[in-house]
């Protein structure tokens, strides 16, 4: 059940067509200068036919040559609402995503209270409809209060509208428990989001352990942890045959472990966090705590291994694993601070680094980015096609920028890519064919 | 004086000091010199000197301390300095303050000098990013203890006439040791050949990138050694199983007579304290002749007279106000 966001009454009766735009749609291989129409919230007509000639009651924008690609999906998204509204609101968020050409959030479980109830979808899913620009959807809790022991509802959870289930930063540590959990939801056909990391053996580790941990005197996180956790779901999957998808890799082992899984049949997905496919633990520097995430910035051998993993379709999506934390949580000791960078803002621009170096084309990045992560979740967004919900954005591919983390959205501004310098900038986006963004040149 | 040139002796141009890591061989034997002479200061009956009059040195310890905490008050205090020992412990910084906080605080204090030590790798060099003062790292985590570094090297050159080319064995609990890491830094730098000695346990992953030699044998891990370090067992930042026991640990690396017979008949031993008798060394070897454990606490006051009069002529004059 997707969400429409608000919308002024009257707005959406308007025909609006955006002409002149390279159409770069990766679900149809569509990639031609064209137009859109937008009728209702939904595409009513898209190809090299619409152009400027239209009937007097349609808007008609210009759309300059710029890119017009489906709206963004971002997977892998902390809100904060309910109960870290200080860090972030679906609001916020939403204004973030909107800025990043995101159309569709998936909120992490690990709110306060934890997403384990349908009472608590309902309450995201009005808070959404009230106070949010994109589409929200949430993934509910594999068990009850996050705690690796209790099934939640899941049936009840899907049918209120949770699109995946997932125990958001949490491994859920028990074989048997997560066996039975793929089992039964195998049975509902339901999508589990697995976080990948032995917690026992990450132990007290705060970043890849190796070299650069071991000069910094900082407990490492060893690739092995990951490893062991992927390969043990995917055994287990293996007797399920349930959906399963692991939320992030972070490492070369990682990208065998998926590319085996897959070349056995199995139905196994995986995504990647944007910071690891452009980032290594050399960028942690002097204890740079923006760069303290879960699961860690690995060695710069993993991030090649996990370009390459996504450019010849290992790796299924890109997320931004958006993470806010406030200055309280970042301004301390590399090892007492807290994990996690927010990212819905540069999700698409830091995937582009790739594009722009020239590793991974194009097609692939949207594709990981929309189409991808809209079949996994089972969603009519990230395509455009006449009848798909209008949600798309424009981008201006070369433009350079410089990321001032004065003009982030985000109610917090814990971003790996602070100073950094980025090409290709969102400059309009449109939700259910309502615009929700536009550049402007102070952004 | 403006921030932009207050650097005012070419020989150290340091606000801080954080670590070893980011010194040049110069600047290492620049401070040992100066150290050197401070020995010699410290054995006379006046041992005061008023390079640091006027100013305020703040010993900051999150992590209680006994012997690094006098010996800095005592070198600041034969400088000339006014000094206040702070040793914050864990419930007040447990009540939410951040390290952060607590720094902000002191530095509105208007010190000179903030000497600290805290229990989390990386927490001096963020501290010394705000504040306005110079810093010196007295212990981070498993990071660096630069001083410590400094006033072994120190010891090994008084005896040894040079640090180029000596073999030193450092064993024992090397994951948890900033001492250990520093050390093998500076050695290093200073030409000695390293080589670490301990169980797989307590040896940090890739500690062979450091440039050592590593080892799982006391013995021949000191074979032929001019100098053998040991190291304290931490075992209160233990969490969880890394040695079976101190008795099994004491019988494969702890430091007896016979361990000591495979290294050079004048081997120096060396410990950073406090030692655990009978668990990384035996109290006869302790107390032996070869052992220089009592001069290095005489050479860590010298060491840190000379940090903090290095440091000190970086400092921005008070008088401009």
């Amino acid at each position: 059940m997707a969400l429409v966001p608000a919308s002024s009454p009257g707005h959406e009766s308007r025909r609006t067509a955006y002409v002149n735009a390279r159409l770069f749609d990766p679900a149809s291989s569509r990639n031609e200068v064209g137009g859109l129409v937008v009728d209702q919230g939904v595409i009513a007509d898209i190809g090299k036919q619409v152009t400027e000639e239209q009937s007097a009651d349609t808007e008609v924008i210009n759309c300059q040559g710029q890119l017009l690609i489906p709206g963004l999906i971002d997977m892998l998204v902390f809100t904060g609402e309910p109960g870290f509204e200080h860090r972030e609101t679906l609001a916020t968020a939403s204004d973030a995503a909107a800025a990043g050409g995101v159309t569709t959030i998936v909120c992490k479980p690990n709110t306060k209270p934890v997403i384990d109830e349908v009472a608590i979808v309902d309450f995201l899913e009005r808070r959404a409809r009230d106070t949010a620009k994109v589409n929200v959807h949430s993934m509910a809790a594999l068990t009850r209060n996050l705690a690796g022991e209790e099934i939640t509802e899941i049936g009840l959870l899907k049918a209120a509208g949770a699109v995946a289930f997932s125990d958001g930063p949490r491994s859920i540590k028990s074989a048997s428990v997560f066996r039975r959990l793929l089992a039964y939801a195998g049975d509902f056909d339901a999508l589990i989001v697995h976080h990948v990391e032995d917690e026992d053996l990450a132990g007290n580790g705060v970043m890849n352990d190796g070299e650069a941990a071991m000069r910094l005197g900082l407990p490492g996180i060893s690739d092995a942890a990951e490893v062991i956790a992927l390969e043990r779901d995917i055994r287990l999957v293996e007797l399920t045959s349930a959906r399963y998808h692991a939320a992030q890799i972070s490492c070369a082992k990682s990208v065998e472990v998926i590319r085996a899984a897959k070349s056995r049949g199995l139905p196994v997905t995986c995504g990647v966090c944007a910071n690891h496919l452009v980032l290594n633990e050399h960028d942690i520097g002097t204890y740079r705590t923006f760069f303290k995430l879960s699961p860690p910035l690995r060695s710069e051998d993993d991030r090649l291994a996990l370009v390459q993993g996504l450019a010849d379709g290992t790796i299924d999506v890109i997320v931004s694993n958006h993470d806010p934390q406030d200055t309280d949580g970042k301004r301390r000791p590399f090892a007492e601070a807290a994990f996690g960078a927010v990212g819905l803002e540069t999700l698409l621009a830091a995937s582009l680094i790739l594009y722009h170096e020239g590793m991974v084309g194009l097609d692939r990045i949207i594709s990981a980015l929309s189409c991808t992560p809209a079949q996994i979740l089972g969603l009519p967004t990230g395509r455009l096609t006449t009848g798909a919900p209008a949600d798309f954005a424009l981008l201006d591919l070369g433009m350079p920028w410089v990321l001032d983390v004065e003009t982030l959205k985000s109610k917090c501004q814990n971003t790996a890519f602070e100073g950094r310098k980025l090409q290709g900038r969102i400059m309009t986006t449109v939700v259910a064919g309502r615009s929700v963004y536009q550049y402007e040149a102070s952004d | 004086m403006t921030a932009n040139n207050f650097q005012s002796n070419p020989e150290f141009p340091h606000a801080h000091l954080l670590g070893v890591e980011h010194l040049s061989f110069q600047e290492i034997n620049y401070l040992m010199d100066l150290a050197e002479q401070y020995v010699q200061q410290n054995q006379q009956t006046n041992k005061k000197r008023d390079t640091l009059r006027g100013r305020t040195q703040i010993n900051l310890f999150f992590e209680t301390s006994t012997r690094t905490q006098s010996s800095f008050e005592l070198a600041g205090k034969r400088l000339g300095a006014d000094v206040m020992n702070m040793s914050v412990s864990a419930s007040s910084m447990s009540k939410g303050e951040t390290v952060i906080d607590t720094a902000m605080t002191l530095n509105a204090m208007r010190p000179d000098i903030l000497v600290v030590r805290h229990s989390a790798a990386g927490a001096v060099e963020l501290l010394s990013q705000k504040v306005s003062c110079a810093v010196i790292n007295a212990g981070d985590g498993a990071h660096e203890h630069p001083t410590q570094a400094l006033l072994d090297a120190l010891t090994i050159r008084r005896h040894l006439g040079k640090i180029q080319g000596v073999r030193v064995a450092i064993c024992g609990d090397v994951l948890h040791s900033r001492v250990a890491r520093s050390n093998i830094l500076l050695l290093n730098a200073l030409g000695a050949r390293v080589r670490v000695a301990g169980p797989s346990t307590l040896l940090p992953t890739c500690v062979d990138r450091l440039g050592v030699e590593v080892f799982n044998d006391l013995e021949k891990a000191v074979d032929g050694c001019d100098v053998v370090m040991m190291l304290r067992l931490q075992s209160e930042r233990m969490n969880g199983s890394f040695i079976p026991s101190s008795r099994e640990f004491y019988h494969f690396f702890g430091l007896g007579a016979h361990a000591l017979s495979f290294a050079k008949s004048d081997a120096l031993v060396m410990h950073p304290g406090p030692m655990n008798r009978g668990v990384e060394i035996d109290s006869a070897v302790a107390d032996g002749p070869q052992s220089v454990i009592r001069e290095q606490v005489e050479m860590g006051v010298a060491v840190r007279m000379a940090v903090l009069d290095a440091l000190s002529r970086n400092l921005p004059d008070q008088e401009v106000a």
